[in-house]
């Protein structure tokens, strides 16, 4: 085998080297290798949809010259007949690391952050490398591309796969015979993109997903700004991310929503990028096909979890393991809904895994030909590289796969993956195939011979009669060597043949076990024949439902609207109308309709109110739930961040705050820093996607923050300034005067550099965004009003809002709302003095004071912590409700649509069990602009089909386990609870 | 310079959380009768409008025709309860969380059963005394952290000093079962993975080798002194109860069965967040269980979202001994131990079984219901009149409480400050 692939190798070295060909020559005398080769009688794939059934493919020098049924041959051909086998273009995959050297994480360090760029001459921030070259560090790897070649792939696209701008890629053929000035095809093949961080790098920012888009966003603004030469200094990295520009921009995002994120970026820059999935687009591919963005997808299908432990498979979660299930078919409805994707070997453990995923893919239905495309045309056409590669046509390099038959079927073998017209050999496809049934005539005793198993290395078995004899067989190069012995391993047969190609019949020289030699004869009885496959439908098992959001709870359809009519209710209307009895509301599209007595419509949905609650819908001024990120802790001030970029509409806690009659909610940044994001706000729905849970013209609010979490006091941090109350009070008055000018700058004007900073602080100035300011000590509270004052505006909210009850006074001056918790202490030193009588305190100084919760758990019981200001400080119970509902709408400007009931307003109601305040009540309906997102009955139904489901997918997974297939260790997803000063 | 820092931490801390502290009530001087009111004797009945006498610190008489004595109390309408009971609780041993220096909960190392909580119990804790406005009394405080955490003493709320405040000295021996889930960390993730814990049966081991030589140590003697094996010889000679903390079915599973095959006598379930799905086991050992609290998250996505909601009413239903603690939230959130019992009462179990789970059975489980827990003759005086329903956040309204008939302040380090700045506005 070896001997074989050198005398390949020397056959075909020499027309290897013809780009060399005025390089001086000094072993020898020079010479080129102009002859043709063709292969005859194949099947050939000019492209995955030009077929040609039995024809010629014919290259010279490493190209196609001609592919058709018939082809002339030149006199200097080789001829390679390929009856009865099929040629394919070589695979390409353009997400490899294939030969670049990739970053390694730095050891040790970053005890205290670093907040500053440490290079010079480069852009501010460490983690924008446009100026990378992956050909730099280029080196071809003889094994990698082996394995590679093994897999079927012609070509790769490999490059630095470390930080948000990566630099260039490397275009490179798998020529293991060619050197690095013919098998490079491209250095610099595509410019690379991503939201991670440079792990050779530790400058802070951005610490966040959100942080991560804003920087990109702000790199893109300043590019332009640069372009047109108004910096005074050099920056190599703007410089060469404008160069790249004209590349093909590829971004790796890996997962659906940062396909999303991704892709809304390159919208706003004019960009259409290449993005790499992460094998879950399924979940959201109307959303992902209107991105219209070729995907790159990685194909490593989880294993089944090992679920042989019951206690260890009860922890697995729904979403987990219907991941498994669903997953294979990734690629399949992606390509139905009319997603173009390549494929990648990308995040495999090796690519000889490829194939086994790639069937898999198929098995769950992906098309053939849609397969072939995205390992042949479709990256090519990614890298706008389609007069070279990708197909067999005419003038493209000689890359090919040379196999038994159909590429796509677990038996098919690959003989050959010939690249730049150079054979790669996998398999001698001159092999005979000797599988079959024998009778075997060795020293006058007849035996029956059994081969089975692989073409390559066959297994025999050897029966006198009934009894099975021990044997071993060796074969290659088709040479066949086979012993056996009789009498317990006292007497030997050794027999040795090389087999002809028109004979099956085996005949050769045997070894008696007395030393004479003679000849054996095997004749050949019936061929081999593989164990038929079960039918395919046996095979793959089912899908089970896609939900909204996938995964436990999800709804197999997004709630719609509805009309209803509630009878007979008690209407706590968080209006001046009070609390109403015996009253009934009508919904009808989305809004609350009618408010009356004896309300009838006919042909609706009527809901039997009589001895419960109806109410607005909780408003949650401060939440953190539904997020991937909390804070951007990479600077003190982060305005350009937004958390409308990092929601996540799969929190189950979406769900459970709908249980506690919780419909909107404000999501809002963290506490890390004094001037901290933007904030999002949402209605609950359920299933909805995030631009859908988002406000429709919401009112713009940031996050500031106070006190010890942005001195950083309680962590081991002492770099970063404000570390006293007075260094707050500055960043503030800086980012405000900075604001200012650059403000009037922009007016006045005169060219500027966009900085979405500096916007977002304008836009407060402006009095266009509003401040929800975390703040605990009186001190501080009244700093951030005098602050506010001096620039002319006022701050909206103060949330925490601890020691809000000693400067009252001055907030209601101030004119600031306040969101606080109910009876919140003792866990920090600032919040020494919090009591829960603030609230009260608060409100009857005329402040609008909302409860909120900080917290997933909390806030599945606001209306109990609303009770809690009856309890302390007297609030009669109307007031309560009101600091759970109308006050908050007040506080986020949403009291237009949500916060009462009251005709007009969107139907966002939750029906009781019982008073709204009591801790006896539970939220039986609650309901979204008219449609219902929880319903107390149907929550039963759910608990009862995922149980079903769990049991039906672990049944599915054991069925795995004991087939031997591959599994994997169990895990429990968890999501982080998080907080203001989640990090 | 550290020295400094502390010394000026210490006086800062000293200053400012030790300055306004109720004083302790005075013993019982005469005899006080409550009148007219809702008797909720904590062993899952009730009586209405009922009178209550008790003298020197005793219940003397409770019921409808019972006579007047002493100082009368009207207290038409109103409710009696007794006080409320807050097991595994780092009540006085912590101060302020995030500030180190007032956090005395975990001591280092692995176990450590001879730590004794009560000697840093702080009975001038501003937090200790935030409790009693809302009926909760009493508590047994208790170290954390570790495999075996130390040990524990149960308290009342109205002391000059620990001493004082003790009622049961050195009651149980705490101890944490390994998880057969371990985390696993990933930079800048959001998702908090677990995966199978490899070690589990190691940790296991361990902790049995350490009950195994603590019975050896036991049974010898003359020997050196070791502290640790010391210390857990209550456990076998049931001067100790055992509070074991586990939440999965396997991990609570392999406690009990490693605690009866050690021959502890007393042994509690802590946590039990899985224990619905055993309560046939836990039944046929006996084993009483010190549920989590109701206003926690499900801790799998898939759960129930009420599951925290049901689950001590699902134990009840089983019939096993249950009461409330929340041992895992912050200090502070302890006086919210009567909601916790009205969140169970939404889920469909009587209201007296859910004052049960705050103090008789509380105090069968900690093993002081000879004297406290019930409202029944001969028990201490320890309890307090709301004017509504103590489980529902509207009405828990307390208007008097006793410990051991002592009258005690409901005031506040929170209500001084309310009335301070009520005075500042009322004022303007």
């Amino acid at each position: 085998m070896k001997i074989r692939l050198l005398v390949l190798h020397i056959l075909w070295c020499s027309s290897a080297l013809f780009a060399q060909d005025y390089f001086p020559e000094n072993d020898g005398v020079k010479s080129k290798n102009n002859n043709y080769t063709a292969f005859t009688n194949a099947k050939i794939y000019v492209t995955p949809t030009q077929i040609i059934d039995k024809g010629t493919l014919l290259i010279q020098n490493g190209k196609v010259k001609q592919v058709a049924e018939v082809v002339n041959l030149p006199k200097n051909t080789i001829i390679i007949d390929l009856n009865g086998k099929s040629i394919y273009p070589s695979f390409i995959d353009i997400y490899s690391k294939f030969g670049v050297e990739q970053a390694k994480r730095k050891l040790g360090g970053g005890r205290t952050a670093q907040y500053e760029s440490s290079r010079e001459g480069f852009y501010w921030n460490d983690h924008i490398m446009p100026e990378n070259r992956a050909i730099d560090t280029f080196k071809y790897d003889l094994k990698e591309a082996e394995a590679l070649l093994n897999a079927g792939f012609g070509v790769v696209n490999s490059h630095i796969h470390d930080g948000i701008v990566r630099g260039t890629g490397v275009l490179v053929a798998l020529n293991n015979a060619g050197s690095d000035a013919n098998r490079v095809l491209d250095d610099a093949s595509a410019q690379y993109l991503s939201f991670s961080k440079s792990v050779l790098k530790s400058q802070a920012y951005p610490t966040s997903l959100m942080g991560a888009m804003a920087l990109l966003r702000q790199m893109y603004s300043d590019a332009k700004w640069y372009a047109a030469g108004n910096s005074d200094t050099k920056d190599r990295s703007l410089e060469a991310l404008n160069k790249n520009k004209k590349l093909t921009q590829i971004f790796e995002a890996k997962n659906k929503g940062n396909v999303l994120r991704a892709d809304k970026i390159g919208d706003a820059n004019d960009i259409q990028y290449a993005i790499l999935g992460g094998g879950d687009e399924y979940e959201r591919v109307a959303e992902i096909k209107a991105t219209n963005a070729k995907l790159i997808l990685p194909i490593n299908f989880p294993e089944a979890y090992d679920v042989t432990n019951t206690f260890e498979a009860n922890k697995i979660v729904l979403k987990d393991l219907r991941h498994w299930n669903q997953a294979p078919a990734n690629p399949k409805i992606l390509a139905e809904n009319g997603v173009t994707f390549c494929l990648t070997t990308y995040d495999l453990k090796s690519p000889a895994k490829f194939k086994e995923k790639l069937i898999k893919a198929i098995d769950y239905g992906l098309s053939k030909t849609t397969a072939l495309q995205a390992l042949t045309t479709v990256p090519a056409t990614i890298l706008n590289k389609t007069a070279s590669i990708g197909t067999l046509k005419i003038g493209r390099q000689a890359n090919f796969l040379i196999s038994s038959g159909d590429i796509f079927e677990k038996e098919t073998s690959i003989y050959e993956n010939w690249v730049q017209g150079v054979p790669h050999v996998i398999l001698d496809k001159n092999l005979k195939d000797i599988r079959g049934e024998y009778n075997l005539l060795a020293g006058g005793m007849t035996y029956q011979m059994k081969i089975s198993g692989k073409i390559k290395m066959p297994k025999v078995e050897i029966k006198q009669d009934t009894h099975k004899l021990k044997s071993k067989l060796n074969y290659a190069n088709n040479w066949f060597n086979l012993s056996f012995s009789t009498d317990n391993g006292e007497r030997y047969y050794i027999m040795t043949a090389l087999l002809t190609k028109n004979d099956e019949n085996i005949k050769g020289k045997l070894l008696l076990p007395n030393g004479n030699e003679t000849q054996f004869t095997a004749v050949k009885t019936s061929s081999f024949i593989s164990t038929p496959l079960k039918d395919k439908e046996k095979r793959v098992p089912k899908l089970v439902d896609i939900t909204f959001p996938n995964v436990g709870f999800g709804y197999t359809s997004q709630p719609k609207p509805e009309t209803m009519l509630f009878k007979n209710a008690t209407v706590w209307t968080s209006e001046d109308a009070g609390i109403l009895k015996n009253t009934d509301v009508l919904v009808k599209n989305g809004k609350i309709d009618k408010i009356g007595q004896n309300l009838n419509s006919t042909n609706i949905k009527v809901i039997d109110a009589t001895g419960k609650h109806l109410t607005a819908g909780i408003v949650d001024e401060h939440t953190h739930i539904a997020a991937l990120a909390i804070n951007e802790a990479g600077h003190n001030s982060t305005a350009e961040v937004k958390m409308e970029d990092v929601i996540d509409n799969e929190d189950i806690n979406i769900y459970r705050q709908l249980a506690g009659g919780v419909t909107s909610a404000q999501l809002l940044h963290g506490s890390a820093n004094p001037i901290g994001g933007q904030s999002a706000i949402l209605k609950l729905k359920w299933g909805a996607s995030p631009e859908n849970m988002i406000y429709d013209n919401a009112p713009k609010f940031i996050k500031f923050a106070l006190g010890e979490n942005v001195k950083q006091s309680n962590w081991q941090s002492f770099s970063r300034f404000p570390q006293t109350r007075m260094g707050v009070e500055q960043v503030f008055m800086n980012y405000f005067q900075r604001g200012k000018e650059y403000d009037s700058k922009k007016k006045s004007g005169q060219p500027y550099r966009y900085d979405e900073e500096l916007e977002v602080i304008a836009e407060i100035l402006n009095g266009k965004r509003f401040i929800s300011c975390h703040s605990y000590v009186q001190s501080e509270i009244n700093m951030m009003m005098k602050v506010a004052e001096k620039f002319n505006f006022r701050v909206n909210t103060f949330t925490h809002i601890l020691e809000g009850y000693k400067v009252a006074d001055k907030m209601k001056e101030h004119g600031v709302g306040a969101g606080t918790f109910s009876d919140w202490w003792a866990y920090k030193y600032e919040v020494n003095d919090a009591i829960p009588y603030n609230a009260a305190i608060m409100q009857k100084q005329g402040i609008t004071v909302a409860i909120n919760s900080d917290d997933a758990e909390m806030a599945r019981r606001l209306n109990q912590e609303a009770a809690k200001t009856v309890k302390y400080g007297g609030m009669t119970e109307l007031e309560a409700w009101k600091m759970v509902t109308i006050n908050p709408a007040k506080l986020l400007h949403i009291d237009n649509r949500v916060g009462s009931i009251k005709e007009g307003k969107d139907a966002d109601l939750v029906l009781w069990s019982n008073h709204p305040l009591s801790v006896y009540a539970k939220a039986e309906k609650t309901i979204i602009e008219g449609a219902t997102y929880f319903d107390i009955t149907k929550d039963k139904q759910q608990r009862e089909v995922i149980k079903k489901e769990r049991a039906k997918l672990i049944r599915m997974m054991m069925k795995e386990k004991v087939e031997g297939k591959e599994t994997q260790t169990p895990k429990m997803a968890k999501k982080r609870q998080m907080t203001c000063d989640s990090l | 310079m550290k020295k400094i820092t502390l010394i000026l931490l210490t006086a800062l801390l000293s200053y400012s959380f030790g300055w306004a502290q109720q004083i302790p009530a005075v013993k019982q001087s005469e005899a006080i009768s409550i009148t007219g009111i809702t008797a909720h004797i904590g062993d899952g009945t009730k009586l209405e409008n009922c009178n209550i006498v008790f003298e020197d610190g005793i219940i003397t008489a409770i019921g409808t025709d019972v006579k007047t004595k002493g100082k009368i109390i009207n207290a038409l309408g109103k409710h009696v309860y007794p006080g409320f009971i807050a097991p595994v609780k780092e009540l006085g041993l912590i101060e302020v969380n995030a500030v180190r220096a007032s956090n005395d909960s975990d001591e280092i190392g692995e176990m450590i059963p001879h730590v004794r909580s009560i000697i840093a119990y702080n009975a001038e804790s501003k937090i200790v005394e935030s409790m009693r406005p809302n009926g909760v009394l009493l508590g047994q405080i208790t170290p954390k952290g570790g495999r075996i955490s130390g040990t524990s003493s149960i308290v009342q709320f109205d002391a000059w000093n620990w001493e004082d405040a003790t009622i049961k000295l050195d009651d149980g021996i705490h101890v944490n079962w390994p998880s057969s889930f371990k985390r696993v960390r990933r930079r800048m993730a959001d998702s908090r993975s677990l995966i199978p814990n490899k070690d589990y049966q190691k940790q296991v081991t361990q902790l049995c080798n350490f009950i195994q030589n603590s019975i050896a140590y036991g049974t010898g003697k003359g020997q050196e002194l070791n502290p640790a094996f010391a210390a857990m010889q209550g456990l076998f000679n049931a001067t100790k109860k055992l509070y074991v903390y586990a939440d999965g079915e396997k991990e609570i599973i392999d406690a009990v069965t490693a605690a009866k095959k050690a021959n502890i006598k007393d042994i509690i379930l802590v946590g039990g967040y899985q224990a619905h799905k055993v309560t046939k086991f836990l039944k046929e050992h006996n084993i009483p269980v010190l549920v989590k609290y109701t206003h926690s998250l499900p801790n799998l996505e898939d759960d129930d979202y009420d599951l925290p909601y049901k689950l001590p009413k699902l134990l009840m239903d089983a019939g096993l001994l249950v009461a409330l603690q929340n041992g895992e939230a912050s200090n502070f959130q302890t006086r919210n131990l009567p909601f916790y019992a009205g969140q169970v009462v939404g889920q469909g179990i009587d209201k007296e079984k859910a004052v049960q789970m705050l103090t008789g059975n509380t105090a069968k489980i900690l093993g002081i219901d000879d004297t406290y827990g019930t409202l029944a003759i001969g028990k201490s005086a320890t309890l307090f009149i709301s004017e509504g329903d103590a489980l529902d956040m509207r009405t828990n309204k307390l208007t008097k409480a006793f410990i051991d008939g002592r009258a005690i302040s409901l005031e506040t380090h929170q209500t001084e400050l309310w009335k301070r700045y009520s005075k500042k506005y009322e004022g303007m």
